[in-house]
């Protein structure tokens, strides 16, 4: 789950890392009101998941309130790359003596965790890794040891960091890492970093991704869901918890597993045909889960045909076949099924779906993944 | 021959008595699998179908002599499951769980590196392992899985996807070629094992005579594979990535198959195998013909 700029901010302040004040606004009216909270100059800043909304005119600073409800105004509705703005941050702004950046995330080829911290901040760090890569210090941290305060310092000044950032810098990292950590962040990342003409340093941005899989401690992620840009399609498939993609083509795409999953698309696309989702019901998928996949499939107009494509391991056949059926009776789908149902007892789903008595031109199943590849593509092509 | 587990693994289900449990521990069972324990804590001296089950893993291998374990517990309790094997000393564990923190896994991939180096860990979220006719732990169905035959020549299969583990399966299957083991590494993160530990193991194994490989877009692991095979691997190679249609920036199901910054694609991976000298398949199918005419010609 990725979070906004401000979910990041309001998430590193609860690991006690600096930020400036403010707060969200959905309204002109609301922005006002941070702003005179904050005190003036502020920065009003579009929030949306999509980089270059500076150069957007997503990022304006305003030095009074007639200033703030022009910004505001032009900002909320605003449309980025595609992406609507519905909520601004409003917070005091800083002056800024130097720039840094420093980031904290999973190195899987090492399978450590990666501190990246560099001098050069404000920018892309891909471009500062692609033009000046020595400015950048890595430091692999064993999951098992953590991060001291001293290893912190030791990264700080070999990043030549200026000795009036050294102190500010060490404690912000040592608490990102603890945010990182503790908070099950997949990235934690802070650029710029800054150091203020006063000598404190202190965030400027958040860029936070939290691990889904961690959910379950952390009751205090309710507060960021609700608000990430999906399709109706894709709000449907987060209500039933499917793994669900939005897509532009004409096959609706049922499958088991995330490699079966993007398999069925590759072969889908080879055979001359689009896939219009990508849809993973799981492992040990049962006959409701396949009945809401249906479900979510048969909401999207583009889709011409529908392929399910299931080979139990864990997911059992049978409970594929109930779903079909049971989701056939429940609603009334608009695109014929083609199957392909193998593994785990695929002999008694496949009983099943010939028992339902099922017409031919609603349901067919195929013998392998190709030939019902080709099948799904012929029937969304006629 | 075959790899990691054979006709000789006694299996641990931790987990034994729960639904996922219960239910893939007794069809590991009735394939032959040696299972001859169950762990529960505060369930010990219950049965599951006539399996014993205690209530510590030490405990278990005092009285069974197992040597492998099963790991089939809920998310919160997995790494700590996965630790209490390593800890009585068990040298393989299997974890199909699927939803653990990557916080978790890595840290305890590195306790298991640092204070369990005798315990290799497969998965977690994998499918598991079969070395069809000896032992079979896991999730996979075992009758999709031919037999090895005497004088080969056999195929080893190390994937990444559960259920394109059981489709490489299925193809060999149809083309009645033998596997001598075939080694679902799971598509999270960290991985206990991962491609070249797999790689390394079937090309020193005497019973497997060429390896399929199935990848799948994200990360790094099959580039790395690529370098290994181009120094290590003499064995003929098939494989297929996963993920060629997949659209950037969009995480495909599995924690590790997202396409970011332009890294990690499936055209890249398939690049760095051809060049390493693996046959590439655009579709697992295309993947088991080629595989075929390699067996064909050993």
């Amino acid at each position: 789950m990725d979070l906004f700029e401000y979910q990041g901010k309001q998430y590193f302040a609860r690991y006690d890392i600096p930020v400036s004040k403010g707060g969200p606004a959905d309204t002109v009216d609301e922005a006002v009101t941070e702003a005179n909270n904050a005190g003036y100059p502020v920065v009003v800043k579009a929030q949306v998941q999509v980089g270059g909304r500076g150069k957007a005119g997503g990022i304006k600073l305003a030095d009074n309130e007639a200033e703030v409800r022009e910004h505001a105004g032009n900002i909320l509705g605003m449309d980025i790359k595609g992406h609507v703005v519905k909520r601004v941050w409003v917070e005091q702004a800083s002056d800024i003596e130097e720039e840094y950046y420093v980031s904290f995330t999973l190195d899987r080829a090492e399978k450590k965790h990666l501190m990246m911290l560099s001098r050069e901040g404000g920018v892309e760090i891909e471009v500062v890794a692609e033009e000046n890569p020595d400015a950048i210090v890595k430091r692999h941290i064993d999951p098992v040891d953590g991060l001291s305060a001293d290893a912190a310092r030791e990264a700080v000044l070999a990043a030549n960091l200026p000795e009036a950032a050294v102190d500010g810098a060490t404690d912000i990292i040592v608490k990102l890492y603890r945010c990182y950590t503790e908070g099950d962040c997949d990235l934690a990342e802070i650029n710029p970093l800054i150091l203020k003409p006063t000598g404190e340093v202190h965030a400027l941005d958040a860029k936070v991704t939290l691990d889904g899989n961690a959910e379950f401690r952390h009751p205090e992620w309710e507060d960021f869901k609700g608000l990430a840009v999906m399709d109706d399609r894709e709000k449907m498939a987060a209500e039933k918890d499917l793994q669900y993609i939005g897509l532009d083509g004409t096959v609706g795409i049922i499958a088991n597993g995330a490699g079966l999953a993007m398999s069925t698309l590759d072969v889908v696309n080879q055979v001359g045909g689009s896939a219009a989702n990508f849809l993973d019901i799981g492992g040990g998928a049962n006959a409701d889960v396949m009945a809401g996949a249906l479900e979510v499939i048969n909401s999207d107009e583009k889709v011409k045909s529908i392929f399910i494509n299931i080979f139990g391991g864990i997911t059992r056949g049978e409970e594929v076949a109930k779903g079909i059926v049971e989701a056939m009776s429940r609603v009334d789908l608009n695109a014929p099924i083609v199957i392909r149902l193998d593994g785990t007892n695929a002999e008694e789903g496949r009983q099943i779906l010939l028992d339902a008595g099922i017409p031919q031109d609603k349901l067919r199943s195929e013998p392998t993944m190709l030939d019902a590849a080709r099948a799904a593509v012929s029937l969304a092509s006629s | 021959m075959a790899i990691f587990v054979d006709e000789n693994t006694k299996v641990l289900v931790q987990g034994l008595t729960g639904g996922q449990g219960k239910y893939h521990g007794l069809r590991n069972r009735d394939y032959g699998t040696q299972v001859v324990g169950g762990v529960t804590p505060g369930k010990g001296g219950q049965d599951v179908d006539g399996i014993p089950i205690f209530n510590s893993v030490a405990e278990a291998v005092e009285a069974t002599g197992a040597n492998a374990s099963f790991a089939a517990v809920p998310p919160k309790f997995a790494s700590g499951a996965i630790l209490e094997a390593a800890e009585a000393g068990i040298g393989f564990v299997v974890c199909i769980t699927e939803g653990i923190p990557a916080q978790d896994e890595a840290t305890t991939f590195n306790r298991l590196v640092r204070e369990f180096p005798n315990t290799r860990l497969l998965g977690p979220n994998c499918p598991g392992i079969i070395s069809p006719g000896k032992c079979n732990i896991g999730i996979t169905a075992g009758e999709i899985a031919e037999l090895p035959s005497a004088d080969g020549p056999n195929v080893g299969i190390v994937s990444r996807s559960g259920t394109l583990t059981y489709q490489a399966l299925y193809e060999l299957k149809q083309r009645g070629i033998g596997v001598s083991t075939c080694v679902g590494i799971g598509g999270d993160p960290v991985p206990g094992t991962n491609f070249i530990d797999c790689l390394s193991e079937f090309q020193n194994d005497p019973e497997t005579h060429a390896i399929m490989m199935l990848g799948e877009i994200g990360g790094s692991a099959e580039e790395e594979a690529a370098d290994f095979i181009q120094a290590n691997v003499t064995k003929p190679m098939s494989t297929y990535i996963a993920g060629v249609t997949a659209p950037a920036g969009k995480k495909m199901g599995h924690a590790g198959a997202i396409v970011s910054g332009g890294k990690g694609t499936a055209q890249g991976k398939m690049d760095a195998l051809a060049a390493a000298g693996v046959r590439v398949g655009l579709n697992p199918t295309e993947a088991g013909e080629l595989m075929a005419e390699i067996v064909a010609a050993l």
